[in-house]
């Protein structure tokens, strides 16, 4: 007994055993967390359908939510909002292709060539901190404000994080396993399927993440420097019209799209770590 | 390890990082001197150097340089203190958390410059909208990483706090925020990036002519097609990001000596 008390004082207490929650219990946790973190949304709802109704502002700087759920429909149901985000969606998916595909060559090449490395990585360190969206004005020079501007502008937010986690990645190989391919005589293609790429995955989707965040974040600058479509451009448009319920609208898409690639990239990331550590 | 790799003789540095530059820079001097290329479109690096030269001494560039510079601390010191008391109160409440955290994780989708037309009606083509839009960047990450600097504090240290009998305050400054200090201020260095970006960000998108500024400056460029003005433009805008991010970091290795060295 006296030990037990002694050893009490020195190290910290057992951890309690926690009383495993049962299914039942363990949902209800979570929907009321869902009911409490709906508590400000609808008070800050009701307080803007208030400052509407009241009139607090005119029309034009605080359309009411009725307003704004009423054009949200509108133009769901004509098409518009649909076609505008698959324009901006395809801006996305190309660029994700285009740069996505010369960080990847790139981030191999840092990788794997020692020489590569000390000739290039220098300057393409100092390139990569130069804001995106200060090559704008230069690319616009160059190729006008079409389509390529806008897949050159988000392919360019895109390379930078792609080739530092790719390179990271590469690098981080254990060189112990490199070293039992060696002794199996894995050829270069077993080498990168089998070595190379199950323990730089993680790293590589880090960059794939990031990438698609950068990418959504340049779309929506390019869509309001220079657009005619899309779902930047639906905000301009509605800047211009003075309607401010188109632009509250299109936000509300662009947070709606962030929330989902967001979630969907969240829940893939979560499966690669299940099977990596499946896999040792 | 950086400081002993500053400290290597000259003879010894890698100087193979710097080919490439020197090649690019002359081929494009070549090229353009020599006539290859269209000279309106592709402007030799000698009179991007005379543009330069010409904006810092006859138009004003410092000025315009001050400007953005004001805007961007401006923005910053709001948004990081909003950043700070917003990611206490959310590290230290659990019922702030639940209430405020759904609703602040899914504003945080809205991606950054979707905010600007409706900042822009609200306010106008104005500085208060512009510094409003830069403080907008700068606290996202300040509260993340302010949330989870105080979350991982630990709980030994609270108790050690009780036992000595601090009160809240005493707690909030003298225990949490020091021991969440490394995380604000990684979250800190992020914002003052992302403060630069937007700072650029809203003089392209917000622009107006009675404001000076580097972005200005870009467009002006822009609009009287004088390439050589937007490379100067483009330059200085890397550079000077490049250059508050290592400020930022030497700050920070320096405020965190307290730590030691890292194991």
């Amino acid at each position: 007994m006296s030990a037990d008390s002694s050893t009490a004082v020195i190290l910290p207490a057992p951890a309690r055993p926690v009383p495993a929650p049962s299914r039942l219990a363990g949902w209800l946790v979570k929907t009321s967390h869902v009911l409490v973190g709906a508590i400000v949304p609808l008070l800050l709802l009701a307080l803007w359908q208030h400052a509407a109704s009241a009139h607090w502002l005119p029309a034009q700087l605080l359309p009411s939510p009725a307003l704004v759920y009423a054009s949200f429909i509108d133009l769901w149901q004509s098409g518009d909002l649909t076609s505008n985000l698959v324009i901006s969606l395809k801006r996305v998916g190309w660029s994700l292709l285009l740069g996505g595909g010369a960080g990847l060559v790139l981030g191999v090449l840092f990788g794997f060539s020692r020489r590569a490395r000390a000739y290039l990585y220098p300057t393409f360190e100092v390139v990569a901190q130069f804001p995106v969206i200060g090559w704008i004005p230069l690319l616009i020079i160059f190729v006008g404000i079409g389509e390529p501007l806008k897949v050159l502008a988000i392919s360019l937010a895109v390379i930078v994080p792609v080739t530092v986690q790719t390179t990271k990645g590469i690098a981080q190989v254990p060189r112990p396993l490199l070293d039992v391919a060696r002794v199996y005589r894995f050829s270069l293609p077993q080498v990168i399927t089998r070595v190379v790429l199950p323990s730089a995955l993680p790293t590589l989707f880090n960059g794939l993440r990031q990438a698609v965040m950068q990418a959504w974040l340049a779309l929506v600058f390019v869509e309001l420097l220079a657009a005619g479509e899309g779902v930047g451009y639906l905000m301009v448009w509605g800047r211009q019209l003075l309607q401010l319920d188109l632009v509250v609208v299109a936000m509300i898409l662009i947070g709606m799209v962030g929330v989902v690639l967001d979630r969907a990239l969240a829940l893939i990331e979560n499966r690669l770590q299940r099977w990596r550590r499946n896999a040792f | 390890m950086s400081t002993s790799s500053t400290r290597t003789a000259l003879w010894q540095r890698d100087w193979r990082g710097l080919v490439f530059p020197v090649l690019f820079v002359a081929l494009w001097q070549v090229a353009a001197s020599a006539g290859w290329v269209n000279t309106k479109l592709i402007v030799s690096p000698l009179a991007v150097l005379q543009a330069g030269w010409q904006e810092i001494t006859a138009n004003g560039f410092a000025h315009a340089l001050a400007a953005s510079l004001a805007r961007d601390l401006a923005g910053f010191v709001l948004g990081s203190l909003a950043g700070i008391a917003f990611g206490t109160l959310l590290g230290l409440s659990r019922w702030a958390d639940r209430l405020l955290g759904p609703t602040f994780h899914t504003v945080r989708q809205i991606s950054l410059f979707a905010w600007i037309p409706l900042i822009s009606i609200w306010l106008g083509y104005t500085d208060q909208a512009r510094v409003l839009f830069i403080a907008v960047a700068a606290f996202y990450p300040v509260v993340l990483s302010t949330h989870e600097g105080i979350r991982s504090v630990s709980k030994a240290q609270f108790e050690v706090a009780r036992v000595y009998g601090f009160s809240r305050w005493q707690r909030l400054v003298r225990l949490v925020l020091p021991a969440a200090s490394p995380q604000i201020l990684t979250g800190l260095n992020l914002a003052l990036i992302y403060a630069w970006l937007a700072t650029i960000g809203a003089e392209f998108l917000l622009p107006s002519f009675d404001a000076a500024g580097v972005g200005a400056t870009v467009i002006r460029g822009r609009s009287a097609f004088r390439v050589d003005v937007i490379i100067v433009g483009m330059l200085v805008i890397g550079l000077t990001g490049y250059a508050l991010n290592r400020l930022a970091q030497r700050l920070e290795n320096r405020l965190l000596i307290w730590r030691g060295p890292a194991h």
